[in-house]
């Protein structure tokens, strides 16, 4: 368990790095969170993907897979990579507020 | 006559008939077990194939020989299952009523979801050891190879026995080295994984072991498709790996005929309550072993202990009592190290392996992840007790929840 300092207010974060209250998220959090992934700007495809699995958080209780993103958002596997290097579904879990997927077991 | 149908007659399906026949009513109940083939397989015997350790005959009995006498049987492939009815289509035309059902379909891998993975190579420098083609396959290969970059590569998780690939390399170099030409051959383990296991304590320590053994790890590697040209493989964020020999880990998913039923995941798993095992849709469904998606490990030592617990809670159901037996996602695994030693973990779903003596507190014989000859031939024994003791629905002297007794923090 890890407290960061992130956007002058104090964040803190679960053993994974992921946000550990979910209620802490906002857009300008989101921003700051994928500062930390090496990604400088949040493009819409991002933020795309990022609401698309904060809806299915709502619904479903987890963050969807990869393969799931790839189903059901619309934006293929190669353009997932690009828009989020090495792990999509993990780094836009991250970015999204939510915690880790249960998938990446 | 009430009716219970179980699916599948692997690991998870024949326990639990073995179970369930002796204790139900036979005027009350009938039960039926369903599967395409003839053939039970010891899967983990696959992975001593390729290195000529284990032959075809080892890892091979007729199913019928573990049903108990007087089970009814049948051979059809399943076309799906109609949950909303509580009935099965069979492929050979016939429908299976029901008033409980456990699924037990198992998970099979699936190369042809990676671009390029069935194209030229397959079976020629490309081999799967999930089963007993491609393990036989790539031990006639291995018999003439005089070495090269072999690549050990994870398509993606979640794979049946997620310990297997590390086992394949740690036996490639024991193999190699027996044969004099361990300095021709790169080894390269290849993961999507951040490292080289599931659970970050028991990942340190594999890790070591791969060092040790000079074994190359690149991790968060996701295959998106294979040059068979340039023998390389290639990561959705372009990162290439050439090969000689791949051998591969192909997406698992679960049976096609879940798919049919409209009742699975993006991986046809069954989406399963991950204490009581039942089905989170269907009261009378229950779900056991690889078929389900439970974030516990698919190994045959999970769906053992799971069989204890969905016995248990099958008896609850059709007596209309509470479910009350908890699955905590046990799982126990003895890892082949090379050159005649094994590492042995033991976990669930909230403890990570730890140190210590198995299964006696502070006895053994076995010992918890540490390198020892015990270990090795506990695994070597356990296909005898697998055939004999385990597939019968009979008691093995390991509890079904992980006992902290004999563990160091």
């Amino acid at each position: 368990m890890t407290i960061k300092e992130l956007i002058a207010r104090t964040i803190e974060l679960d053993s994974d790095g992921h946000l550990k209250n979910m209620n802490d998220w906002d857009e300008s959090l989101a921003n700051a969170l994928a500062f930390e992934e090496q990604i400088f700007e949040l493009t819409p495809d991002h933020w795309k993907v990022i609401n698309y699995m904060r809806n299915e958080f709502k619904t479903k209780g987890d963050a969807p897979s990869i393969r799931k993103l790839t189903k059901e958002s619309g934006i293929d596997t190669k353009t997932l990579y690009a828009l989020f290097p090495k792990g999509p579904a993990k780094k836009a879990a991250k970015i999204a507020g939510l915690p880790k997927p249960k998938g990446c077991i | 006559m009430r009716k219970l149908v179980i699916l599948g007659a692997g690991t998870a399906g024949t326990v639990m008939l073995n179970k369930l026949h002796p204790v139900l009513n036979k005027d009350e109940w009938n039960i039926t077990i369903v599967d395409q083939d003839e053939t039970h397989y010891y899967q983990p015997g696959f992975l001593f194939i390729p290195f000529g350790i284990y032959s075809k005959n080892d890892v091979m009995k007729p199913r019928r020989d573990f049903f108990p006498p007087g089970a009814d049987v049948v051979v059809s492939q399943i076309e799906r299952i109609e949950p909303q009815q509580n009935h099965v289509l069979l492929m050979n035309g016939k429908t299976l009523p029901y008033d409980y059902l456990i699924i037990a379909t198992g998970a099979q891998i699936h190369p042809e979801e990676t671009e390029g993975m069935k194209d030229g190579l397959w079976h020629k420098n490309i081999f799967d050891f999930y089963t007993v083609e491609g393990a036989l396959a790539l031990a006639n290969f291995l018999k003439y190879w005089e070495g090269g970059k072999l690549v050990v590569n994870v398509s993606e998780m979640p794979i049946k026995c997620p310990v297997a690939p590390l086992e394949f390399l740690f036996l490639a170099d024991s193999y190699f080295t027996e044969r004099g030409i361990r300095r021709d051959v790169d080894f390269h383990f290849v993961t999507p994984l951040p490292g080289a296991f599931t659970k970050p304590k028991a990942s340190l320590i594999l890790g070591d072991f791969l060092e040790k053994k000079n074994i190359r790890l690149t991790s968060e590697f996701n295959i998106a498709r294979v040059d068979n040209e340039n023998k390389t493989i290639i990561s959705w964020d372009n990162v290439e790996v050439p090969f000689d020999l791949l051998v591969t880990i192909p997406t698992n998913k679960g049976d096609d005929c879940i798919k049919r039923s409209g009742m699975g995941d993006e991986l046809n798993f069954v989406p399963t309550d991950k204490q009581t095992l039942r089905s989170l849709e269907y009261e009378n469904i229950f779900i056991i072993g690889d078929a389900t998606d439970l974030p516990s490990s698919k190994a045959g030592s999970a769906a053992h202990f799971q069989s204890d617990i969905l016995f248990a809670n099958v008896m609850s159901a059709i007596e209309s009592r509470p479910l009350r037996a908890r699955f905590d996602g046990h799982t126990n695994c003895f890892i082949e190290s090379g050159f005649g030693k094994g590492i042995l973990i033991d976990f669930n779903y909230d403890t990570e392996p730890l140190p210590g003596k198995f299964p006696l507190p502070g006895v053994g014989p076995f010992s918890l992840l540490e390198e020892t000859k015990m270990n090795h031939y506990g695994k070597i024994m356990f296909r005898w007790m697998y055939w004999n003791f385990l597939l019968k629905g009979q008691d093995l002297p390991i509890e079904s929840h992980m006992q902290m007794a004999g563990k160091r923090k």
